[in-house]
């Protein structure tokens, strides 16, 4: 390299890490700020409006100022993204609403074997690191289905890449625009409509001005954002249980006081008593389902015959008054009664005593726990290849400088995404003691402030009722919705509303940062590999990155609308979208490189097949379509990648023995990719 | 362009460090998930092992790998003169 490139870029990095510093400064004088106008009597709305409105409109002025229209800028941000902040984009890139809100509640919520997600989405790196991000970053194109069409060569290749690229992209990036919606209207007030309408503003103004360029910077600065927003509650509340300000370390003892704790919750009487209340009511239930008709007749005449008595009785107002409320509330018709009774029910799991924390592979025997081991397996292996066949997470490596700089810049990606991932099992514990202490016991004239305010609020995210009418609560009659935990961890902490806002604020640049990043991949799927190398090779580099922009409005408008329908399940899709990337993607990506042999024939195939089988089970298995065959092997259908990926990667092997070998050109081109500098190499791939 | 025995070598190397790495991948992976249970009857820290590992221990080797891949590689890129330059 000469002289001049490396001082550039030495120079370049200085600048970005002077700006970044002075931003980071600058965004907490803002958070400080406002815990001073907080303190001043600045209503919650109104911080809710500033974190909304300066962040999105930060992120906005960010695309402003890097708007380009330079196909290299526009598609891989003019391959000069230092390591480090490559690592930050990437982190953010990654890191989604799910990972944010979602993932420490999951924790809480299923302790040990919730951990697979935490393991999956960071083990994937490993094998980012050491099976693509250097050969990827010396082809030096700008999507992943150009890598798959130039070394396997032809069209269909390059379809099927699109094709895989774009499912899983947009599965993915409902779910991030669902969030956005979420985020904005819990903390503003203002309608998920809108609150969607805003964030998606955000999200183009960025990308559609600036492309990759845009997004990068934009996508550094939302990790500064978000990593503060999620440490900073964490930290508060870990010093006051632990009294070590590094509470990921120090959280050892407080998982054993919480093992402590839920022997206690176990063999409480009180405990006891609510429990066996709700299998009471789930056996009634199920009585009443297997004799509905007379179950009916004689629950209302039950019900109206305590009224009569009450009345004959002369009994007091109140008492008559309940009497004729549970006449009132009594069901229509006996499919409304059914439709009760199923609930009930389904209170079962409620009569179940705590899952021990730390526990692996809770089950009721042997071979419960061996497929819960199982299943958890699956999940690591599906997220960690998946991780490592996501498009847009690939593109990222294609913007470094060089290949080195990309090997160290999975380095950094991986520590920036470990800062918020190893928190959040911190953070499941420290707000599981922090409830086994505080709201457990606690009387219900007294609740905590923040789990009155919350339950008053938002039920679906705290519900507690006094099942036992004994005025104190028990463990068993609080049901927590998962993402609870993080929004509400400021108010556990005791920390001021302004630190909720800045929470909001985290969740915020999570969700809009993947948005970003997928929607880019998915515009550029189209405009790059559809348009511009299949349809029209002769467009000029202005017509192909307008109409990338044209397309990525459209997209967004697309996703918007699938995303206002509120599509079921989207733990599912996200883990679905894993799954078909990694059965696709990752055997034709990881042959390409270290197996010469490998053909087109050998990549049709495989990539068909491992996509087959995986979208075959899944729609078999899972029970939305309605087939419910039988698992294999007690295997969820999010994990089957277990099945597609094996196949996939045998299926190339086979086909291309059984083909005849690539041209020397392709030859050329792997080990053209295999070394980052090859003096007197022949093989031009990096696109300008 | 034809390769040397050099070339070869580097790539052989490479291939090496990748198994080496993988092979702690997976052991820090999914034998240690596997062995969970047994795992958890180990105290590290106040932590059950087997839930120590799955929350942090195993993230921090996997940034670990990552970091001694990136060193290395450095290093055996100058060694086999395949490096780009300095860029730094």
């Amino acid at each position: 390299m000469s002289q001049v490139v490396t001082q550039s870029h030495a120079g370049f990095k200085r600048q970005l890490k002077k700006y970044y510093s002075i931003y980071a400064g600058g965004f907490i004088g803002f958070v400080l700020l406002l815990a001073l106008a907080e303190q001043l009597g600045m209503s919650r709305q109104w911080i809710g409006y500033w974190f909304l409105f300066a962040t999105v409109g930060l992120y906005a002025a960010i695309g402003v100022m890097s708007r380009t229209s330079d196909v290299s800028e526009y598609y891989v941000a003019g391959r000069r993204v230092p390591a480090f902040f490559n690592g930050m984009a990437t982190g953010a890139d990654w890191m989604s609403a799910a990972s944010f809100i979602g993932m420490a509640g999951t924790l809480f919520l299923t302790g040990y074997d919730g951990l697979a997600w935490v393991m999956g989405w960071t083990g994937g790196y490993c094998l980012v690191a050491l099976f693509l991000a250097p050969y990827l970053r010396k082809f030096g194109q700008f999507t992943i289905p150009d890598f798959l069409a130039e070394r396997y060569g032809g069209n269909i290749v390059r379809t099927i890449g699109i094709l895989s690229a774009i499912t899983c992209s947009f599965v993915y990036v409902v779910a991030q625009i669902y969030g956005v919606g979420l985020i904005t209207s819990r903390f503003t007030g203002l309608e998920f409509g809108v609150g969607v309408f805003v964030g998606l503003g955000g999200i183009l103004v960025c990308s559609m001005l600036g492309g990759m360029k845009a997004v990068t910077w934009t996508q550094v600065a939302q990790y500064i954002i978000l990593i503060i927003a999620y440490l900073t509650p964490v930290v508060w509340l870990g010093t006051k249980h632990t009294g070590i300000p590094i509470p990921q370390i120090a959280y050892g003892y407080t998982l054993q006081k919480v093992g402590d704790l839920e022997k206690k919750i176990n063999a409480d009487p009180k405990e006891q008593e609510v429990r066996k209340i709700f299998a009471d009511r789930a056996a009634a239930g199920k009585v009443a389902l297997s004799t509905p008709d007379q179950a009916y007749a004689d629950g209302k005449a039950k019900v109206e015959k305590s009224l009569a008595d009450a009345k004959a009785a002369k009994a007091p107002a109140d008492q008559i008054a309940t009497a004729e409320k549970a006449v009132a509330a009594y069901p229509k018709d006996v499919a409304a009664a059914k439709a009760a009774w199923t609930r009930e029910t389904g209170l079962a799991a409620r009569a179940a005593p705590p899952r021990p924390h730390a526990e692996a592979f809770v089950g009721k025997d042997e071979a419960a726990r061996n497929t819960a081991r199982l299943n958890f397996i699956g999940i690591v292996f599906c997220m960690m290849f998946g991780t490592a066949a996501l498009p847009h997470i690939l593109m990222r490596y294609y913007t470094t400088p060089s290949v080195q700089e990309a090997r160290v810049s999975v380095f950094w990606s991986l520590f920036f995404i470990f800062l918020l991932y190893f928190t959040a099992p911190t953070l499941a514990v420290l707000a599981k003691y922090d409830m086994f202490t505080n709201l457990v016991g606690s009387s219900f004239a007294s609740l905590p402030a923040w789990a009155a305010a919350w339950a008053k609020v938002d039920p679906g995210l705290l519900n507690i009722t006094d099942i036992n009418k004994d005025g104190i609560v028990q463990w068993a009659e609080v049901v927590i919705g998962g993402d609870l935990i993080v929004l509400a961890t400021p108010e556990i902490a005791g920390l001021p509303y302004v630190v909720s806002g800045l929470v909001a604020a985290g969740g915020l640049a999570a969700a809009l940062s993947t948005a970003d990043g997928l929607l880019l991949t998915i515009a550029n799927a189209l405009s790059h590999d559809l348009y511009y190398k299949m349809i029209d090779p002769t467009a000029s580099t202005t017509k192909r990155v307008t109409m990338s922009k044209v397309l990525l409005i459209v997209v967004a408008i697309v996703a918007a609308y699938v995303t206002s329908l509120k599509p079921g399940d989207i733990l599912f899709l996200v883990g679905a979208a894993f799954s078909l990337a990694a059965s696709a993607f990752f055997p034709p990506l990881v042959l390409g490189v270290f197996w010469k042999r490998a053909n087109k024939w050998g990549a049709i195939v495989g990539m068909a097949v491992g996509l087959g089988i995986c979208a075959y089970y899944m729609y078999t298995r899972y029970p939305f379509f309605g087939v419910n065959m039988p698992l294999w092997f007690g295997l969820s259908p999010v994990s089957a990648g277990m099945f597609g990926l094996p196949a996939g990667l045998l299926t190339i092997i086979v086909v291309s023995m059984l083909t005849s070998p690539p041209s020397k050109e392709v030859q050329e081109l792997v080990e053209h990719v295999r070394y980052p500098h090859l003096r007197g190499d022949t093989v031009v791939s990096e696109a300008r | 362009m034809q390769l040397t025995e050099k070339h070869n070598q580097y790539w052989h190397k490479n291939l090496v460090i990748t198994a080496v790495l993988l092979a702690v991948w997976f052991l820090v992976t999914f034998v240690e998930a596997w062995y969970a249970r047994e795992l958890n009857g180990i105290t590290f820290f106040g932590f059950p092992l087997g839930f120590y590992m799955s929350a942090q221990g195993s993230l921090a080797i996997y940034v670990l790998i990552i970091g001694v891949y990136a060193v290395y590689m450095k290093k055996l890129d100058k060694e086999y003169g395949v490096d780009e330059g300095d860029l730094e």
